[in-house]
């Protein structure tokens, strides 16, 4: 096996590696503020796309994008607001069967719209044949424009949580719920406001990859069983863990490849998962103990 | 101040507060006893807001609080140390405090909070030198001051406090109380609930005992120290003397 295709391995499962962070992250913003899996996170990911694709005939590519990733975060903030702000102490189950029901509804509505056609934004430099050589492997731009604008994101969501009042107020809430109340914040508005951030970062991971995946109304489901395996095998809850669970599963998938039919890809996550919910429930990152304690 | 009239509340079926009424006076410390299960806590949780009443009024400052979320109640001016210190423990001394100023960052802007950050370190000397330690590596004595800082932060004009001695060490509750006398020094008004009924007593200018949610005796510490009933149930033989 020679160098090159070696590494080229590597840079495929690295883009989408943390494509699935990122969306593992999205799970992991609700579910901190929330205590509950919001299984329409992937659809977040499609409507993100599928918007910028469709406001992309009338705009140039950055306003289409930023548009899109508005809209879907508007999406997300009313959803919130109809399905789940009014429940007063929801259980689990109902939560969970909330939130499925969102998704199924959220991907037959865009089945009315956008009907069953595979869409993509135009790549944004270059165009498919275009490449880039970087330490001696050949990639597409594109590549290096999803590693980009997901690691600023990852970077970006840190220092919101970290320096930011607003940040430390979700924090807060993950932390402690009664006691930020009792610090005068606004608990159900910091859900609002996670589902907006959750929303926000999938939409525009789904604008910076569907060049190279393409886009179509169910895309978002994949996404979302691998961004959950993600999710489960960093701690849930913990987005660095999330960032490292993301980059191992791609990597994972991509060598797979080498030595299984690629019909198998998907299997790969779901074994990693089903393993690890045997194995280490909370996670290959962090402690039993450190399991209890949400942290962004 | 605080003002409450035929209070009843609890926990779905469970009635714990029947028919309670008290009031505290601006710059007094008032002082609740009684035994577990008494109704204390949930006295402290319905007036904070997180416990919703159920009958009676509350009154602070004149305005009807029975039916505010807590973080409105918060606003008003009326704050709560939770039991059990309740701090942010994923997040940083100096983030917790931080937090705790968020009326005060709304109301105003980032000076008040820096203000109060300066005036709460110099009040607890030690939370300076942990300023940046994860809340939930402190002792619980030092929890325990973070927990009276972060309330302390919003600017409260009325201090609730929800049993601040538990499981500490005689010493660091003595330090605890000594605080408590000093918050109202400064101004502060402060409703006390303890189990460590003669330190508490000591310390405040009334007291309530409280058995199965209701009233069962009012009046002045002096008083209370000195009732026979209160001595036998509360201030038992045996209960080490911290306060002096």
């Amino acid at each position: 096996m020679d160098m090159e295709l070696l590494l080229l391995y590597l840079v495929a499962g690295v883009t989408y590696g943390i494509i699935y962070a990122i969306v593992a992250i999205g799970f992991n913003i609700i579910y901190n503020t929330t205590g509950i899996i919001n299984f329409a996170q992937g659809e977040f990911v499609m409507l993100g796309g599928m918007t910028a694709v469709t406001l992309n005939a009338f705009l140039p590519l950055p306003a289409a994008i930023v548009l899109a990733v508005i809209l879907t975060m508007a999406v997300g903030a009313l959803i919130e607001i109809i399905f789940i702000r009014w429940l007063v102490s929801p259980s689990v189950l109902r939560m969970i069967i909330i939130t499925i029901g969102i998704s199924i509804v959220v991907r037959e509505a865009a089945l009315h719209i956008w009907h069953e056609g595979v869409r993509a934004l135009p790549y944004f430099t270059g165009n498919e044949i275009t490449s880039v050589s970087l330490a001696g492997v050949r990639m597409s731009p594109q590549v290096l424009w999803v590693l980009g604008i997901c690691s600023v994101m990852v970077v970006a969501l840190n220092l919101f949580f970290h320096y930011t009042f607003l940040g430390r107020q979700m924090r807060a809430c993950a932390s402690n719920r009664e006691a930020a109340r009792l610090c005068g914040i606004s608990a159900k508005n910091m859900v609002t406001l996670s589902f907006v951030l959750s929303a926000g970062i999938g939409a525009l991971a789904g604008c910076v990859i569907s060049p190279i995946t393409y886009v179509q109304y169910d895309s978002g489901t994949g996404l979302a069983i691998k961004g959950f395996a993600v999710a489960i095998l960093g701690g849930l809850g913990n987005s660095m863990g999330a960032v490292a669970a993301g980059l191992l599963l791609g990597v994972l998938e991509s060598f797979s490849i080498m030595v299984m039919p690629t019909a198998y890809k998907d299997a790969i996550a779901i074994s990693i998962m089903l393993g690890v919910l045997f194995v280490r429930p909370s996670g290959l990152f962090g402690s039993r103990e450190a399991a209890k304690l949400k942290e962004f | 101040m605080l003002r409450i009239r035929n209070l009843e509340s609890g926990y779905g079926s469970l009635k714990v507060l029947r028919k309670l009424s008290m009031h505290v006076s601006p710059g007094e410390i008032v002082t609740i006893i009684g035994a577990n299960g008494a109704g204390k806590s949930t006295l402290l949780r319905t007036i904070s807001g997180q416990l919703r009443a159920r009958g009676g009024q509350i009154l602070f400052n004149g305005d009807e609080i029975g039916k505010l979320a807590p973080e409105k109640i918060v606003f008003m001016g009326c704050s709560l140390v939770p039991e059990g210190r309740q701090v942010f423990a994923t997040m940083t001394v100096k983030e917790n405090l931080i937090l705790g100023g968020y009326v005060q960052y709304r109301k105003k802007k980032m000076s008040a909070v820096e203000e109060g950050l300066e005036r709460v370190l110099g009040l607890f000397p030690i939370l300076r030198e942990r300023e940046g330690q994860l809340a939930g590596t402190l002792s619980g004595g030092e929890q325990q001051m973070l927990a009276i800082g972060r309330a302390l932060m919003a600017r409260p004009t009325l201090i609730m406090m929800d049993e601040p001695s538990m499981g500490l060490a005689p010493l660091i509750v003595k330090g605890i109380f000594q605080t408590i006398v000093r918050l109202r020094e400064e101004g502060n008004t402060v409703l006390l609930v303890e189990q460590n009924a003669r330190a508490a007593l000591k310390v405040a200018d009334r007291g309530y005992v409280i058995e199965t949610g209701k009233l069962v005796l009012e009046g002045k510490s002096e008083y209370l120290l000195g009732d026979s009933e209160v001595q036998r149930a509360y201030l038992g033989k045996g209960y080490t003397e911290i306060w002096e």
